[in-house]
């Protein structure tokens, strides 16, 4: 058996496929955000996630830090566990705000991380104890139109 | 009495049919379980990827850049009407990855490569090189049809990528380098939007079941074509016709199963 040019083409054609593969991941896809390092899990419960999903980012001083692993709704409370999951390279003091924000006016929401000045550090499993909940847009101006008609009486 | 012809000939069409999957089905399964020769003596395989998948190359690239391109003008005058021309990114990328990459790529390659793959196997039945085949006690589904079949679904899913990174990189071109949208939001918003497993993985998974059915189709078509001119060149048309209805209707069910939700 020996090489024929057909098979430099073959083989050409293989490598610019994978190669073309390999760009979407990393250029196109996310694949290159998801953290390789490791991470470590906090969850926070919220009265209202709004428009947040599970990949979302989790940001603090606009540097992201970790994703959104799951969001479920815990039925003691009545309200939504969002576990995340935060590179291991950073510690959050234990009285850490966490807050649901928005990137732009109509972009995509995150958790923003507001730090504390506890001396603890919140460990692996621990939740934070801090948190605001989504801007509902809809109970912003039912308030917004309650107050007014509140003070022309 | 025309209606007794009529209802017969209704008949006959319903039979045939069926009996034409049945055999079609079996033709699949007589085609995977000879698919030894294929992967032992790859030489054969790796012919027919060139012929199918190389040589598509050319058309799915160019096909690729132009629809990117497009993409990037008609997405450009949509958002600007919202102020929000840096999603441009994150609009070609996804509609590429997600649908036109695997769905273009497979039409190109069902008519590039699959119309071809008809008529060769159709004029090797007339030509009576099929049954010259079965005296040499040579199985042709092992030797003929596995190998361009196996070539055809690991082409297809190679095609489409480059048919996606291509239509990104024209996007890029026009909306970037033409028209001026800020490339940091370009890159950056298409890299939030884009999920690997998501969105790039179901893309891939997409075209292989294209290059699966496209190939099957093409070479039922040409292992049952009437041995004659005109047999050869009706399946050549019925192949065209039926891996285009079949693609987009796959396509349909296999968005609806993957992106539903969430």
């Amino acid at each position: 058996m020996e090489r024929t040019t057909l098979d430099l083409w073959v083989g050409v054609f293989v490598v610019a496929g994978i190669a073309a593969l390999v760009v979407l991941a990393l250029k196109v896809g996310n694949l290159s955000t998801y953290n390789v390092s490791e991470t470590y899990q906090l969850q926070a419960h919220f009265t209202n996630v709004g428009g947040l999903k599970p990949t979302a980012s989790v940001r603090s001083a606009g540097v992201l830090v970790g994703r959104v692993t799951s969001i479920t709704l815990d039925t003691g409370t009545y309200e939504a566990k969002v576990t995340m999951s935060i590179d291991k390279r950073y510690q959050f003091p234990r009285d850490t705000f966490a807050n649901i924000l928005t990137s732009g006016l109509l972009g995509e929401q995150y958790i923003g991380l507001a730090p504390g000045g506890d001396d603890k550090m919140l460990q692996n499993g621990e939740e934070f104890k801090k948190t605001q909940s989504a801007v509902v847009l809809e109970e912003m101006i039912g308030k917004f139109l309650y107050n007014n008609s509140d003070a022309k009486k | 009495m025309a209606i007794v012809s009529s209802l017969r000939s209704i008949g006959r069409r319903v039979v045939n049919g069926v009996w034409r999957l049945g055999y079609a089905t079996r033709f699949f399964l007589m085609t995977l379980f000879y698919s030894g020769m294929s992967f032992r003596r790859f030489r054969l395989t790796a012919r027919e990827i060139f012929f199918s998948g190389v040589m598509s190359l050319i058309i799915i690239l160019v096909s690729g850049m132009f629809v990117g391109m497009v993409l990037g003008l008609q997405g450009y005058e949509t958002l600007k009407r919202y102020g929000s021309e840096s999603a441009l990114g994150s609009l070609v990328a996804l509609s590429l990855v997600r649908e036109l990459g695997p769905v273009l790529a497979a039409l190109l390659f069902a008519s590039r490569a699959g119309s071809a793959m008809t008529a060769e196997i159709g004029l090797m039945k007339a030509t009576e090189q099929i049954s010259a085949m079965e005296l040499m006690a040579v199985n042709p589904i092992a030797r003929v049809v596995a190998p361009r079949f196996w070539a055809g679904v690991i082409s297809m899913p190679l095609l489409a990528a480059l048919f996606s990174a291509m239509g990104v990189f024209g996007g890029y071109v026009v909306g970037v380098v033409n028209i001026g949208v800020d490339e940091g939001s370009f890159w950056s918003q298409m890299q939030a939007a884009v999920d690997f497993r998501y969105d790039i993985v179901n893309g891939v998974i997409k075209s292989v079941v294209f290059g699966l059915v496209v190939t099957a189709i093409a070479l039922f078509e040409g292992y049952d074509a009437p041995p004659t001119a005109e047999g050869v060149s009706g399946a050549t048309t019925r192949t065209v016709v039926q891996s285009s209805l079949a693609i987009l209707m796959l396509d349909f069910i296999l968005t609806a199963l993957m992106f539903r939700g969430a």
